[in-house]
């Protein structure tokens, strides 16, 4: 077992430690795992349209988990994409339902808007963290909730009164007959080839740009790439930025694809809380957070599928979703009970 | 005017008091070196084993069930709070992380039994609630009496209590001290023979007794059962609190005053004249732009405990 092989193995001892706990909670709660299990897979993967709306809900996953990871990379801890994503949302429902232009002009603008909102989330704790020092674990906390506050006042005062924004025009629609149909009728839109070209555009600038590589050296070793003579504090606020960026998109997904409007919220969507989960599993990669994304989008999605198979509460599988986070959190004691589990096989 | 401070002050007491309790769990664990974000699903706990209790033994224990209900409210929060200690006092895990993995465990934990036990998404009404009282001689005194003390919930002086009493802890007692040493300098309290490790669990256990308290005081008296809205952002609103109190108890409990006034204002902004015109979400925002510019230094500089955030490694340098 190499030490490469040790980190993969973390967070896959960590998804199947949860999966064994959930199945632990589930007997003693008198449901059957075997059945429980079943009905998450068949939720999943149980025919073409199970399979359409998981990818569905893959994309907003995709995106939250490359803003948190884009800021993990840089060093900085961004709590605050749900309230980027919520802003996002926002601007890219208010975008699509107060124009009307066509088609090719319309999308590209409503995702710039959610893009923009997001950063401009994201630009308040990266200036206050470059500036004045301020940690921005507890700022974008704050900043959540007053995005959360903020935009259900905004909807309020939008429709007159109402909980609802209209609907977004069709010229700013994700929406996809093409892969509709081919999904049993699923809402499947093309958010998830823009999720993946963010994906990309991730990669790209982490490995291909002088950019990126000042970021990463700023996360890697603040006082060194200043010694280097990189600004790190440009590359603070920069970095909140795009993380803010890639949060506001995954907010378009749910305004342009999946919902094709804004709602007031009671709470918080979660999608940016697990976008934690998927950027930790990810180990903070783009290729990772494809793979984080898709085990938490599936698991979301597919516990839709337990209460009528099995009859089981949803929640369990945000029981799973948290004891995986806890498990990785707590991947140093894994790693020490791997490398201790090799020492004892190359001992014999 | 004076009917607006009546009307008021008895909101803003009432909705500080859980806020009071769980910032003030917070100033213990962040001082002993330990960030708790996980002080909101430390709360959902207390608040849904409070009103479980309560639902449950109301036959019982009679009028004694609200507070038999946050004693074991506090029980069950700092088992909860366990979790967090080992994770990121024995296992080093990254603190933040541990403490949002403890929010998402303690609403999902909280909705799958609601669910479980009974068939819907939110709990029944609870008939046992914590008791309002008049503060006998006290009431009497003019304009004071009536603004603080008629109507108060038994819960709400406890909370001052606990404030005063934690005061005392951190900064009269040989414990307050050994906690302070380790959240500034854990390698130089283990030194001088004090266990870092030991105080920092009794630390996050109590964080997770008070904010479980703070919990069970939020859904005993303001909603009075329990379901997926009922903590929602009170836990950030106590960290909020405790960063603007700078990290000391009695600051804490000004901060959680401050906010319960921000809270009542917004609830009752439209009954009064001259706050009518402004919108509740402004009001709703307050705490925490505030802690924000709290933070940025523009209140005055607050100084968090040294070692925050750093699991203490034995031998380390």
């Amino acid at each position: 077992m190499s030490n490469r092989m040790i980190t993969i193995l973390v967070p896959v001892v960590s998804i199947f430690l949860g999966l064994l706990v959930g199945a632990i909670v589930m007997l003693i709660s008198d449901y059957n795992p075997i059945t429980g299990y079943m009905a998450l897979w068949n939720g999943i993967f149980g025919d073409s349209y199970a399979i359409g709306e998981t990818i569905r809900q893959i994309s907003p996953y995709l995106l939250a988990g490359l803003a948190v990871a884009f800021a993990f990379r840089t060093g900085l801890f961004n709590i605050g994409v749900e309230g980027q994503l919520i802003v996002g949302w926002f601007a890219a429902a208010y975008v699509g339902m107060a124009f009307d232009l066509p088609k090719m002009i319309h999308l590209p603008f409503a995702l710039i808007a959610a893009a923009a909102a997001g950063a401009l989330w994201g630009l308040v704790p990266g200036i206050l963290k470059a500036t004045l020092k301020v940690h921005e674990v507890i700022v974008t906390i704050m900043m959540n909730y007053i995005a959360l506050h903020v935009v259900n006042a905004l909807i309020k005062t939008l429709s007159g009164g109402g909980f609802k924004l209209e609907r977004i025009h069709e010229s700013a629609s994700l929406r996809s007959e093409f892969l509709s149909n081919l999904t049993d009728y699923s809402t499947l839109h093309y958010g998830i080839f823009v999720a993946l070209a963010m994906v990309v555009v991730m990669w790209f600038i982490l490995e291909k740009t002088k950019t990126g590589y000042e970021l990463k050296s700023v996360g890697y070793n603040e006082n060194a790439a200043r010694y280097a003579g990189m600004s790190a504090n440009k590359n603070i606020v920069l970095a909140m930025v795009i993380s803010g960026a890639f949060a506001g998109l995954g907010g378009a997904m749910e305004a342009l694809g999946t919902f094709g409007n804004m709602s007031s919220m009671g709470g918080f969507t979660g999608i940016g809380f697990d976008g934690i989960a998927v950027a930790l599993l990810g180990a903070n990669t783009p290729l990772g957070v494809i793979f984080g994304a898709t085990l938490f989008g599936s698991l979301k999605y597919g516990a839709n599928n337990m209460p009528n198979e099995a009859g089981i509460p949803v929640e369990i599988v945000s029981i799973i979703i948290a004891l995986v986070i806890f498990f990785v959190a707590c991947g140093y004691i894994i790693r020490v009970g791997l490398i201790r589990l090799r020492n004892k096989k190359e001992a014999k | 005017m004076l009917d607006v401070l009546y009307f008021i002050i008895p909101i803003t007491i009432a909705s500080a008091a859980p806020l009071i309790f769980t910032a003030i769990g917070g100033v213990f664990s962040e001082r002993s070196g330990v960030i708790n974000i996980g002080l909101e699903g430390l709360m959902i706990m207390g608040a849904f084993i409070g009103i479980l209790f309560n639902l449950f033994f109301a036959d019982t224990f009679g009028a004694w069930t609200p507070w038999i209900a946050l004693l074991v409210a506090m029980l069950v929060s700092a088992l909860f709070a366990t979790l967090h200690a080992i994770a990121s006092i024995s296992f080093r895990a990254d603190q933040v992380v541990s403490g949002v993995a403890i929010n998402m465990l303690g609403l999902a934990v909280a909705l799958f039994s609601v669910k479980m036990i009974f068939g819907k998404g939110q709990t029944d009404f609870i008939q046992q609630k914590i008791p309002r009282f008049n503060v006998p001689f006290l009431e009497d005194i003019p304009i004071i009496g009536p603004m603080f003390f008629k109507l108060v919930y038994g819960s709400s002086i406890l909370a001052i209590a606990v404030a005063f009493i934690a005061w005392f802890v951190i900064y009269k007692t040989p414990f307050g001290l050994r906690l302070r040493s380790v959240g500034e300098h854990p390698m130089a309290a283990d030194t001088m023979g004090i266990k870092v490790t030991k105080i920092r669990y009794i630390a996050v256990l109590i964080s997770g007794g008070l904010a479980g308290i703070g919990g069970a005081v939020y859904s005993q008296t303001i909603t009075n059962d329990f379901g997926h809205a009922t903590i929602n952002g009170q836990g950030f609103m106590a960290l909020a609190a405790m960063i603007f109190g700078k990290w000391h108890p009695l600051g804490a409990m000004g901060a959680a005053l401050f906010f319960g006034f921000a809270q009542a204002l917004a609830i009752s902004s439209s009954s009064i004249k001259f706050l009518e015109d402004i919108p509740a979400v402004y009001f709703h925002i307050f705490p925490y732009i505030l802690t924000i510019l709290a933070l940025a230094g523009f209140l005055g500089k607050a100084k968090a405990p040294k070692a925050l955030g750093k699991p203490y490694v034995k031998g380390n340098r």
